[in-house]
This record gives structure tokens, sequence and C-alpha cells, in this order.
């Protein structure tokens, strides 16, 4: 099982609920990363504004922090393997990098075709 | 000065205050109904039987200062003049922003500018300062350090829609952390406390505890203050707090029959007190006669308790106000202001002020005068007690369209809107977790701002007229949200068009103007001056001031309320000469401003 750790932005809710207007990929990256604990992997969400310890703690975050700007959140590692920054991953990458396998009934329900915002199909 | 409760008495007739018997006294109520004059008068009593007195205001726009005339902080201070009395004040403000520093400031130079500085932005946020005031109230109310050596702690609370924020958000928060399943929830400004739960629960049980808590309830003899001071009792009762009084502050009796003026204010007094809703009717009950003078200064707090009938007798002969007027213009009437809106054909009119100077029923009536001028106009209301429907009786009238803001149907509105558009993406879990962060507090006031935006946004067309608003505060602090979440979301920024605009068109003199309402007092005057500043902070010019129910167009010679009419004119002149960009005043009327016909006459040429 693998360890994943996020370093989000300064978000007051995983969700973003608390905005003028939810952005949907919050909810749903909230949703994938509950699906990746239920799938028994160890998943810490780490949010700059009450989790700023944790940033100035890690050397690579603050690297990364400091050479890009927050722009760069959220940084995702995977068992301490930078995977992804910038953008919140899909659930296909996050099964891809964890080496979870994608039940079809685990995957998340859309109302816009078969596999969400990927090209799969 | 002591009052024997007879078992079947419920009012205390008895010009004094009723005696307590807990170690914690509170007072709400709307603004300007001497919430801190009482708290003061039965904190200096308390004093004056020889015990050690807390008195702590927790309102943005305490006048305790001003009351007891000390300069205070957020540690207790001695009073002058009474023994054993500490006063402190609370400004949610300060406490916020102390708490942001507390949160942020250890970062400053270790992570880098624009990491701290987006770590800031979230904590500007309207929940970051109820949170930060509550935190505050939880240290005095849980019996720590500070309230050690105090026998008592008298809170005078803020104007009522605050406090049962402030009360709500002990069981509100309780019951979030305890039925938060994810732990990943929309507690982010509450990160700092979450390690005080107990002292919550501490908080929360002495609330109500009917031995540690005395909740008063002040309002006025007026039926729509009376049906506040219901809602109020009805909802801290749910709350648990249950042991509550009721005082009626400023009960006038007429001195002399000959005066029509007094003789009619007498009679809306009885008759609001003869309607006392029945959610008040089974509290014990002391009323308070109307004071010909301000209530500032120890002595005079004193003589609440003690004070008779000590007015000096006139000569029976009723004055003409012309003598007293200041040497500035007259001040403009209600119509006069009427046919300026009126001249632009279209825009907002917002009627902003605390609670109780009169903003819905001076909505209404502009609302009618412009529809009495040929124009369609909409009137909404976001007062959370929703007079406006009272104030406009059944009347009905052509061009006229009536709604309301209510925040319980707005918030489940939006609560749907959000599970429709971010939830139907979602597998079980995600929905329930989306679910859980949409009962956090600030859904509602999302919720709120939106429909806001909206009834703003109709201005376009036609009038809209609002009889409150949010703060220019509360604005800034939303739009500061907005920005940052427009920022955040850019990839898929669906923010309505009313939301983008609404700051804009605020701003824009030709589109909205807003009226500042008040009453000719010194507490509604100055918490006027707090919210224009509020407002010019977030570039918003008021376009005029409404000074309500002053008595100084009126021919009285009834000795209170003579005096009263001669204190006004400080007050009148204070907000011509020093804030008002102009005034406008409106008499106070003999019959209550309910209904098309009593509207219209608020804003008769005199």
């Amino acid at each position: 099982m693998s360890r994943i750790v996020i370093f989000d932005r300064a978000l007051c809710c995983s969700t973003g609920v608390c905005g003028p207007q939810v952005d949907p990929t919050l909810p749903r990256f909230a949703a994938d990363l509950e699906w990746l604990k239920h799938q028994g992997h160890q998943v810490d969400r780490f949010n700059l504004a009450q989790d700023a310890a944790l940033f100035a703690q890690d050397s690579l975050v603050q690297k990364i922090l400091t050479e890009h700007g927050v722009e760069c959140l959220p940084l995702v590692f995977v068992d301490q393997q930078l995977v992804s920054q910038c953008t919140y991953p899909s659930r296909e990458d996050l099964a891809q990098w964890t080496r979870t396998k994608l039940s079809a009934d685990m995957l998340p329900i859309v109302d816009q075709g078969c596999c969400g915002d990927t090209d799969c199909c | 000065m002591v009052i024997p409760i007879a078992a079947n008495n419920k009012e205390n007739r008895l010009m004094v205050l009723p005696p307590t018997f807990t170690r914690n006294l509170f007072f709400t109520g709307k603004g300007g109904v001497g919430k801190t004059s009482l708290a003061c008068a039965f904190a200096i009593r308390l004093s004056d039987a020889g015990k050690q007195v807390l008195l702590v205001s927790t309102d943005p726009a305490s006048n305790l200062e001003e009351v007891l005339q000390t300069p205070l902080s957020n540690e207790p201070r001695s009073i002058a003049g009474v023994t054993g009395l500490f006063a402190m004040n609370i400004d949610p403000e300060q406490a916020a922003a102390a708490y942001r520093e507390r949160l942020v400031g250890p970062y400053r130079g270790i992570l880098p500018d624009d990491a701290v500085q987006s770590m800031e932005e979230q904590f500007a946020g309207a929940c970051t300062l109820e949170i930060a005031a509550f935190d505050e109230f939880t240290k005095l109310l849980a019996n720590t350090a500070t309230t050690l050596q105090f026998d008592h702690v008298v809170f005078d609370t803020a104007p009522t829609g605050h406090t049962l924020r402030l009360l709500a958000l002990p069981s509100a928060w309780s019951g979030f952390l305890d039925s938060n399943v994810t732990g990943t929830s929309c507690l982010g400004p509450l990160a700092g406390l979450q390690d005080q739960r107990e002292i919550y629960q501490v908080t929360v049980d002495s609330l109500c505890n009917p031995e540690c808590t005395t909740l008063f309830l002040v309002t006025r003899p007026e039926r729509s203050a009376l049906r506040e001071a219901e809602r109020s009792s009805r909802e801290l009762h749910r709350l648990g707090v249950t042991n509550q009084q009721l005082l009626v502050n400023g009960v006038f009796t007429a001195a002399d029959a000959r005066d029509p003026v007094a003789v009619a204010m007498q009679g809306r007094c009885e008759e609001a007190l003869a309607e006392m809703p029945a959610g008040l009717a089974d509290l014990q009950r002391t009323t308070i006669p109307l004071s010909p003078t301000q209530m500032i200064s120890v002595e005079a707090l004193r003589n609440i308790d003690s004070a008779h009938d000590t007015f000096p007798a006139t000569d029976g002969r009723c004055f003409e106000t012309t003598g007293l007027t200041s040497p500035t213009a007259p001040m403009a009437c209600l119509n006069q202001l009427i046919d300026d809106l009126a001249s632009t054909g279209r825009g907002v009119i917002l009627t902003m002020g605390k609670g109780g100077v009169g903003k819905t029923t001076i909505a209404a009536a502009i609302a009618v005068g412009l529809v009495d001028l040929g124009h369609s106009v909409h009137l909404s209301t976001t007062d959370p007690a929703a007079h406006l429907m009272a104030t406009l009786d059944k009347n009905q009238l052509e061009n006229l369209t009536v709604s309301s803001i209510d925040p319980v149907q707005v918030t489940d509105e939006y609560r749907r809107e959000v599970l429709q558009h971010a939830g139907s993406q979602l597998d079980q879990d995600g929905r329930r977790l989306l679910e859980e962060d949409l009962r956090s507090p600030c859904t509602e006031e999302i919720a709120v701002f939106r429909a806001f935006a909206t009834a703003v946004s109709q201005g376009k067309d036609g009038f809209v007229v609002l009889d409150t608003a949010p703060t220019g505060h509360t604005i800034l602090l939303l739009d500061a949200a907005l920005a940052y979440h427009r920022e955040i979301s850019r990839q898929t920024s669906q923010l309505p068009e009313s939301v983008i605009e609404l700051l804009p068109r605020l701003r824009d003199p030709s589109f909205t103007r807003v009226l500042v309402i008040t009453l000719p007092e010194s507490t509604p005057v100055h918490e006027a001056v707090r919210l224009q500043q509020d407002l010019r902070r977030a570039d918003i010019e008021p376009f005029s001031w409404v000074i309500n129910q002053s008595l100084r167009p009126l021919k009285v010679c009834d000795p209170v309320l003579l005096q009263r009419q001669q204190n006004e004119q400080a007050y009148v002149a204070e907000v011509d000469a020093q804030h008002a960009k102009r005034t406008v005043v409106i008499p106070w009327v003999t019959t209550p401003p309910v209904g098309l016909d009593a509207l219209r006459q608020l804003s008769q040429r005199s």
C-alpha cells in the first residue's frame, strides 16, 4: 500500500464550498482521496492555511514553493516521489501511481460520457 | 430596593431592576434599546452590593466607553467611582486580526511571501471574525484565569443577529465537530481552536445552566421590537438558554394630558404592551420608564435603579421647536428625498442601519412613494425578522412587488444547487463529504450574499429598494474571498454575473443610493457613523442620512418629551454638520407606520 501526501493550496475546506461558486474539481478530488483511503492507502492532505508548519518543515516543498510560487500547488507525492503539481490529478492517475485497480463500480458517476474528463473513449 | 416577587405577579411595577442570582448576566436586543445602559446599571448595583463584577462588551459597535466615560481595552480595567467594578471591551475585528496573526505570523520569512499572503486571504473570511470573537467570549465564560476573581460577569452583548450567531456557535460547532465523520471538513478558520473543544463544552453548559446564566431580553414597548424579542427568545430557548427575563425599556407615561404627542406615545406603548407576544408573556418582566436624558455617567446609571418621578413640573405651555432649530438650513423631508431618488428612473436604493432604527419602514415608505410617482418598484428585505410584510400589511399596490430574502430558504436553495452542480459527478462518499461541508455556517453567508447580489442586479431595469445589506466590511471580506476563489478556480469560473458585478454596482453612485438610517440618540448615531466608515472603506459613499422618529418637528409640552426633544438637537446637529452629505428628518408619528396610508404619512409635506 502507498502513502499519498498532498500539499494543497490555502483552502478553508477540502471541498471548496466556502467560495461564492463551488469548483466541481474540489469535491471530486476530495471524493477521490476518500476512495484511495478505502482502497487501503494512507492519504495525508495538508492545506497551506491550516498546516503551514508541514510546508515549512519539508525542504523539497519549500524549494518548489520558493521557485514557482503558490501556483505550484497542489503538490502530490506518492511514496515520497513527486508525481504531480499545479493541478488536481484524476482518479485514473491516482490509481495508476498507486497501482490500484480501478474497478468499474468505483468510477465516479458522471453525466457527460462514460469517462468524465479523460479521452479514454 | 429589594423587590419581593409575588408568585402570581410577573411584572415588577416598581421602577427598579429585578434581583439577580446567577454569576453570568447577558443582555440581548436590537441596537439602541438600552442594553449597554441596563448592563451597566446591573453591574453597578452588584458592585455597590460589595461584589466583584466584570462588565464585558462583545458588541462591535459598543458604546461602553461612552457610557462609563472610561477608555477601555481588551483587559479588565477598574471603573472610577464604583468599587469592585471592572470593564473590558472585546472588539471582534481586533480579535480576528490577533487570531489571524497567531496562525500566520510564525511563517512570515519562513514560507515564501506569496504563500503567506494566500494564508492571510484564507483567514480574512467572515467566519474567522466570528470564530475569533467567540474565542474571546469563551475564554471569559469558561471560568478561566481572567474571570476567576469575579463574582459576576455581565455581558453587554451585540445586537440581536450577531448575538444569536455568537451564541448559536457553540452548539453549531460542537454539533459539527461531533458529526464530522471525515475529519477533513470545512473547519478551516477553526484550525487554531480545535484543541479547545472542552472549553466550548463548558461554555455551552454554562450558557444553558439556569443557575449560572440569566439572559435579559431588552426591548422597547413597540410592536416590532417585542416581536423581535420573541424571536430571539424562541431561538435562544431552542439553543438551551432557558433562564430568560424580559426588560421593557423606555415605557412612557404622559405627565401632561394636554400634550397630544405625549398622549399618543403613551397610547402606543400601552397598545404594544397589551399585544405582548405569546412567547414573551410567561417571562418575568420588568418595565423601565423612558428616561428624559441619556444614560451616560455612573450617577445616571445608578439612578435607573432608584429614580422616581423627579422631573420638574412645567407651566403647561407647549413650545414650538422653531426656537430650537440649529443655525443650519432646515432639514429636508422624506418626500424631497423620494423626488430626488425618482429622478434617475431606475437603480438600487439601500436603507442601512442597525436593527430597530426603522430600515424596513423607511424602505417601504420610499417604495410606496416611488410607486405613487408612477414608477415600478421591487421591494426586497434581507431582514431576518421579515417585518416587511407586516409593514405593508395586506394592502396591495399596482407596480409594487415585494419579496423577502429568507436566509433559511436561500441557503436550502444554494445547497441544492451546489449538490446538483458539483455533486452530480461524485460517488456516494464524495457526496456525503460535500453535504457535510455544506452544513458549515459559511454556506448561509454565501447564499444570502448571492441572493442580495441577484436583487441588486434587478436595479438595471427599474427601482429596487432593499431594506438592509451586508455592511461595507462584509462586502470587502466577501469581495476578497471572491477574488481569491476566482483566481483558484479560474479554469471553471462560473460565477454569476450578479456576483461579479455587485461591488462595481454598489460603488456606482448613479446606480446605487445608500441611505444611512438612524435615530436622534447617542448609540444609533454612533453606530451609523461606524457603518458609514465601513462603507467608505469599501468605496461606497452614502447618498443621504435619514433621522427617524424625531421629536424635533413636533410640538410637545410633556416634560420628559421636552427634555428629549432638546437632547435630540445635539445629535441632529452632529449628523448634519459632521457626517451627512444631506440629512432628512422624519418626525415621530402618532400611528404606527403600518399599511399604505400610514407609510404615506411619513413622507407628507409638513
